[in-house]
């Protein structure tokens, strides 16, 4: 945390190190450098809290899948992998497993995997697993670094990386163990918009390639890609528009789209869609007018004749405009160019996967987000964040229109989707940077010029303090001088309180590892819930190894990853229909449900069930949305039928479809004889706080085959048909 | 049918007489059979007298083919002195073949400590100890079911030898005796079953009885164990063992009802286990408990002197039939089990067998990985294994480490007794590694000077 005094440390520097004997410039630059390290190992330790609190494991769900294709990839191959049919999920659609995920993540870890052991260290796929996502974040500091140098100053640059490496924004999806696509996507855009910007301010062909390979690693690693080929052509547009247009951009914007195309084009799950889905087109448009463009600066150059030029400009931007809607409109009608995913749709409108994509809306981290999860996630962010829009508009370039952009864009994102805020965080934090480190930058050299001006009056200037508030320091004031240290203070109050609320938050909200559950005891002592793998364990070792598992599409992965077994649906949810057959299995009667169950070859059912520990977020209360999802295929499958008055109830009030449908019963089979908080009647649930209404339930096809000891887990075998002879 | 084999025996007998080679005859013979858990330890104390004329070095144990191959270890001592003041005097015991074995017979060979002179007798304890030989019945229980097994062997003691007098005892775990075959005189008291005495039984007198009785022992089974134990110079043991564990007993059989199980545990579930206890050795430290899928965080360990103890349970109770795959790894400090031998080579002395009490391991697989650059090792054990050689790669090898495998079936807690790896080590290899990191570190630091200091731009700036 220490390292957040980067900038007044560096104006410093002349006094500290005076004992040494070494130049400005090398004590600048050992300085600068230590700094940095010291936050690149800060980022990487920070996120070690669920190491520390847990264990060295992967989190959640998606990682999970992740870290089993990474398994696949270390020990068959990469063509294995490449042509991978994956038939132990989406039983009995399966899964092409290549040709639909993003494989920069597992390639990464395997690399890295490789050269370790090249190198005689000998650790196991898992530990680099669940330390690939803090060691990218380590390096995205680095990144933020260099790009907050390019867009202001040195300063700036280490403001930005001390204040990315802590915040909860990025850390939310980047602690060790949290291996997923976006610990090394972060990495991957932020590099791609450096590269990028750093390639349109040196129009150089060398920087824009780094920036398209860089493009191209985004691509392999996280469908959020689609947000660099958006943004970077818009950028383009709004620098055309403001009168900005240049040899320079002209060049990154060329080299970066063309090679960046054709790179992308090479992941299989991308391939034609990046010049034919609607979601692409904007990059192609931009491409065009920037051709356009060209060829009108050209004519310009070749005609010498204003009125000319005009006529003709008008001509061709008419022509062109038409060509390119003619082109785009054919092309939709054709169907040659795909119109834009659900996904991209309820980015633009909020509203639309409400109403029309229930799988998109039934995901919580698909929400709009509350101002409480920006204050969370931001905290002190929030409030620089229109500082640093201040200072960027103040001192207006190339660099700094594409970070405001950059801003304001992903800001808007965030507020659409809680879990867009992480693209949101390089950005607010580079923005926030500029803001402190201009904020301090001028604040001490006001201190500093009155110090030196009496009683050296050497003409030895403070390298880096050639800021504009210089001017204003003539008028030496005791008040401007006192008020100067108040608002240091107050930043340094402020960037402290920024430190503790990022670790209180990194230990508290973000380190939960969501496998295992952790409470407190009645005396304090911490209990572990460990249930999850208790059951994926269960059915890994005491089931047969065809055995199909049907359960909601949430525990999908985690059951193929550590239970090893075929399973229905999983978080892949790339085919509706198969997920609201499951959900119409759910919500059926038994006997119905028993039919879907014998014409998928389901041998085992498993649910996830809280009422006795009071783990809310179980599968009764996903329920709603099973019925949502079924219901949106299977009209027989109405909501209204498992609600009462508009309420969802579980106890003697609930509607009779509710009571008696499977996921009732089988959440609540023999419930009904447990007591489970003192003072209270049988079968009360803890989860819901009420007294369930069912308490005899019985079971005709299904057997209960193992419950957790928390009962956290419940495992139901499907009877074989009863023999009619 | 019982009649006929004892016809069989008789005349095989007499064919035998001929060919054996001392003239022995056992005066009397107590057999005690514990079956109270899934190991069947038989207890033989022998009377034996030479009735011969030439003195006799040896004696011969008979075992019936079944329990050969379920047998896992005999051991026999020989009683001097009278009551207060005896002493035991391990004797030499190994497997031989006999050229006209009757039915398969198998045999072992008991070497007495001095050859017995004609008319001398001598009083010999035999301790055999048998696995896998209760078999449920039924196969397959439901979960509030206790298990039920059957226990084969024969009234009379298997012998080459006449037998005077003999007796044989069954001990069940419990007073529940569902059944066993009476062969006159046999009766039951408590928890013991009395077979005999019976007088003057010709060899290989064979008398067929089956005991049925409740056993809810924990029946567990480690089907395979690998304990890799990892030399480190730099001061410690890293002992990390692999179990592949099953319950052995009766088949679960349809539901598991977790309300029953946790409100009425006595009657519920009473042939299943949910804890195991491994004795690991003293001043154990870094223990952990793992699997494929994690760390299992119900274990608890107690240190102590003499030894140290970890309980802990597999993720699930264990009914019959279910599995548990788990990592059990511990340090112990290097002093206590590496020594310097008198001719200069360096040996570890460290415990054969499964830390788990109670348990039959099916295959049990050592590994001792040597530092890297050792030589010449050689194993040391009380019994046969099976040896072999392989090589593996850890932190930081090139040439890999040298690793003594051993590997035996059918172990059972007996076995827990040292045994002696030899090998050969010069010093100088433990700076190998140091070496390496300083130098690569080293290569880091010239690269990077070189770098500052190479001008690689085409064009002068």
């Amino acid at each position: 945390m220490a390292a957040k005094k980067a900038s007044p440390d560096l104006l410093n520097s002349s006094f500290s190190f005076k004992s040494l004997k070494l130049k400005t410039k090398q004590q600048e630059l050992l300085l600068r450098v230590s700094i940095l390290g010291l936050v690149y190992v800060l980022a990487f330790i920070a996120r070690l809290f669920s190491v520390l609190r847990y264990e060295s494991m992967i989190h959640e769900f998606d990682p999970y899948f992740n870290y089993r294709t990474t398994l696949f990839l270390t020990e068959k191959g990469f063509y294995e992998f490449w042509n991978w049919f994956d038939s132990e999920s989406w039983y009995p659609l399966g899964r092409i497993i290549g040709g639909t995920l993003y494989p920069g993540l597992m390639v990464t870890a395997a690399l890295i995997y490789w050269t370790l052991r090249f190198l005689r260290f000998f650790v196991h796929i898992r530990e680099v697993c669940v330390l690939t996502a803090p060691f990218f974040a380590s390096n995205t500091t680095l990144v933020a670094y260099f790009f907050g140098k390019e867009i202001w100053d040195t300063g700036a640059g280490l403001v930005a990386a001390a204040l990315i490496a802590i915040c909860p924004g990025y850390i939310s999806r980047s602690v060790a163990g949290s291996y997923d696509n976006e610990a090394v996507a972060i990495f991957a855009l932020l590099l791609t918009f450096y590269l990028f910007v750093k390639a349109v301010k040196t129009g150089s062909l060398s920087w824009a390639l780094g920036s398209a390979f860089g493009y191209f690693y985004m691509v392999s690693a996280w469908g959020g890609y689609v947000f660099i080929i958006n943004l970077v052509p818009l950028y383009v547009l709004v620098l055309l528009i403001t009168g900005r247009y240049s040899m320079r951009l002209y060049v990154a914007y060329n080299c970066m789209y063309i090679l960046g195309m054709l790179l992308a084009m090479q992941i299989r799950f991308v391939g034609f869609q990046h010049v034919q889905s609607g979601e692409h087109m904007a990059a192609m448009g931009v491409f065009l007018l920037m051709q356009v463009f060209y060829f009108l600066d050209w004519v310009k150059h070749q005609l010498n004749d204003t009125k000319l030029f005009q006529t003709f400009l008008r001509i061709t931007v008419t022509s062109a405009i038409l060509v390119g809607g003619i082109a785009l409109g054919v092309g939709t009608a054709s169907g040659y160019i795909s119109p834009w995913t659900g996904r991209f749709y309820s980015l633009l409108d909020p509203t639309y996967a409400k109403d029309h994509i229930p799988i998109i809306a039934s995901v919580s981290e698909h929400q709009p987000t509350a101002w409480s999860s920006f204050m969370f996630d931001y905290h002190i962010l929030l409030f620089l964040f229109p500082a640093g829009l201040y200072f960027c508009f103040k001192r207006l370039s190339d660099a700094t229109i594409f970070i405001v952009m950059y801003g304001l864009t992903s800001l808007y994102f965030a507020g659409v989707m809680v879990r867009l805020i992480l693209v949101a965080t390089p950005a607010v934090c580079l923005i926030s940077a500029i803001a402190v480190s201009a904020t301090v930058k001028n604040l001490t050299s006001l201190l500093r010029t009155k110090q030196k001006v009496p009683q050296t009056g050497s003409t030895k200037g403070v390298g880096s303090s050639k800021s504009s508030s210089k001017v204003t320091l003539d008028q030496s004031q005791p008040f401007h001088k006192n008020g100067a240290i108040a608002l240091l203070v107050g930043v340094f109050y402020l960037l402290s309180r920024y430190a503790i609320h990022c670790t209180w938050v990194t230990s508290e909200a973000y380190s939960s590892p969501s496998i295992v559950l952790a409470a407190r005891g009645a005396h304090g002592n911490r209990i572990i819930f460990d249930d999850y793998r208790e059951a994926y364990y269960w059915l890994r070792q005491n089931t047969p190894t065809d055995a199909k598992v049907m359960s909601w599409w949430d525990y999908g992965y985690q059951i193929t990853a550590m239970g090893n077994r075929t399973v229905i649906v999983d978080n892949n949810t790339w085919n509706n229909t198969h997920i609201a057959t499951v959900g119409r299995a759910m919500s059926s009667y038994e006997d119905e449900a028993y039919d879907i169950m014998r014409s998928l070859d389901v041998n085992y059912v498993l649910v996830v069930f809280g009422g006795v520990t009071g783990y809310s977020s179980d599968d009764i209360n996903k329920f709603l949305w099973m019925v949502r999802i079924g219901g949106g295929v299977y009209p027989v499958i109405k909501e209204p039928d498992y609600l009462v008055n508009g309420e969802f109830r579980v106890d003697k009030g609930a509607s009779p479809k509710m009571l008696n449908c499977l996921m009732y019963k089988l959440c609540y089979y023999r419930f009904g004889e447990l007591v489970t908080e003192y003072g209270k009647p049988t079968g009360y649930d803890r989860a819901r706080g009420v007294e369930i209404g069912n308490k005899d339930i019985k079971l005709e096809h299904l057997e209960e085959a193992y419950t957790t000891s928390n009962w956290i887990v419940r495992v139901y075998r499907v009877k074989p048909p009863t023999n009619m002879l | 049918m019982a009649a006929r084999i004892w016809i069989f025996s008789v005349a095989v007998a007499l064919f035998l007489s001929f060919s054996s080679g001392h003239d022995l005859q056992i005066v009397n013979a107590e057999r005690r059979i514990d079956l109270s858990s899934h190991i069947v330890k038989a207890f033989l104390t022998l009377k034996v007298e030479n009735i011969g004329k030439d003195p006799a070095a040896d004696m011969l144990l008979a075992f019936t083919p079944t329990q050969i191959k379920h047998l896992s270890m005999v051991q026999a001592m020989a009683i001097t002195g009278k009551k207060k003041k005896k002493t035991y005097l391990p004797l030499d015991v190994k497997p031989t073949e006999q050229p006209d074995a009757p039915n398969d017979t198998g045999y072992f060979l008991v070497s007495f400590a001095t050859p017995l002179t004609p008319g001398e007798t001598v009083t010999l304890e035999v301790l055999y100890i048998l696995t896998h030989s209760l078999e449920p019945f039924p196969s397959e229980i439901a979960q509030s079911e206790s298990q039920l097994v059957y226990y084969r062997d024969s009234a009379v003691i298997l012998s080459p030898y006449h037998i005077k007098q003999q007796t044989t005892f069954f001990k069940t775990p419990s007073a529940r005796v569902e059944s066993f075959t009476s062969v006159d005189p046999a009766n039951r008291a408590g928890k013991e079953i009395k077979y005999g005495p019976y007088e003057d039984r010709a060899p290989y007198s064979y008398a067929p009885v089956i005991v049925h009785f409740e056993n809810n022992s924990p029946f567990a089974v480690v089907e395979e164990l690998v304990r890799e134990i990892e030399i480190s110079h730099w001061g410690s043991l890293q002992i990390t063992e692999n179990y592949r564990l099953t319950h052995g007993g009766a088949r679960h059989k349809g539901v598991f009802s977790r309300v029953d199980y946790q409100s009425r545990r006595s009657i519920s579930g009473s042939s299943s286990f949910n804890a195991l206890l491994a004795v690991l050795p003293p001043k154990v430290n870094s223990v952990y408990y793992r699997d494929n899928i994690g760390n299992i965080s119900t274990s608890h360990l107690r240190t102590g002197f003499k030894k140290s103890e970890l309980e802990f349970e597999p993720r699930y109770p264990l009914f019959g039939g279910w599995r548990a795959t788990f990592i059990i790894g511990y340090r112990v400090p290097l002093e206590d089990y590496l020594f310097e031998a008198p001719d200069g080579r360096r040996y570890l002395n460290f415990t054969f067998g499964c830390p788990l009490v109670e348990t039959i391991v099916n295959k049990l697989t050592i590994k001792v990985v040597l530092p890297e650059g050792s030589k010449d090792p050689s194993a040391v054990l009380p019994f046969t294994v099976n040896q072999d050689l392989q090589v593996k790669y850890s932190y930081l090898d090139i040439v890999g480490r040298t690793v003594v495998v051993l590997q035996k079936d059918n172990v059972v807690p007996t076995h827990n007794v040292p045994f002696q790896v030899y090998y050969t080590f010069k010093p100088i290899y433990m700076l190998a590694e140091p070496f390496m990191l300083v130098s690569a570190f080293f290569f880091v630091f010239v690269a990077s000077l070189a770098y500052v200091h190479i001008d690689l731009n085409i064009v002068k700036k």
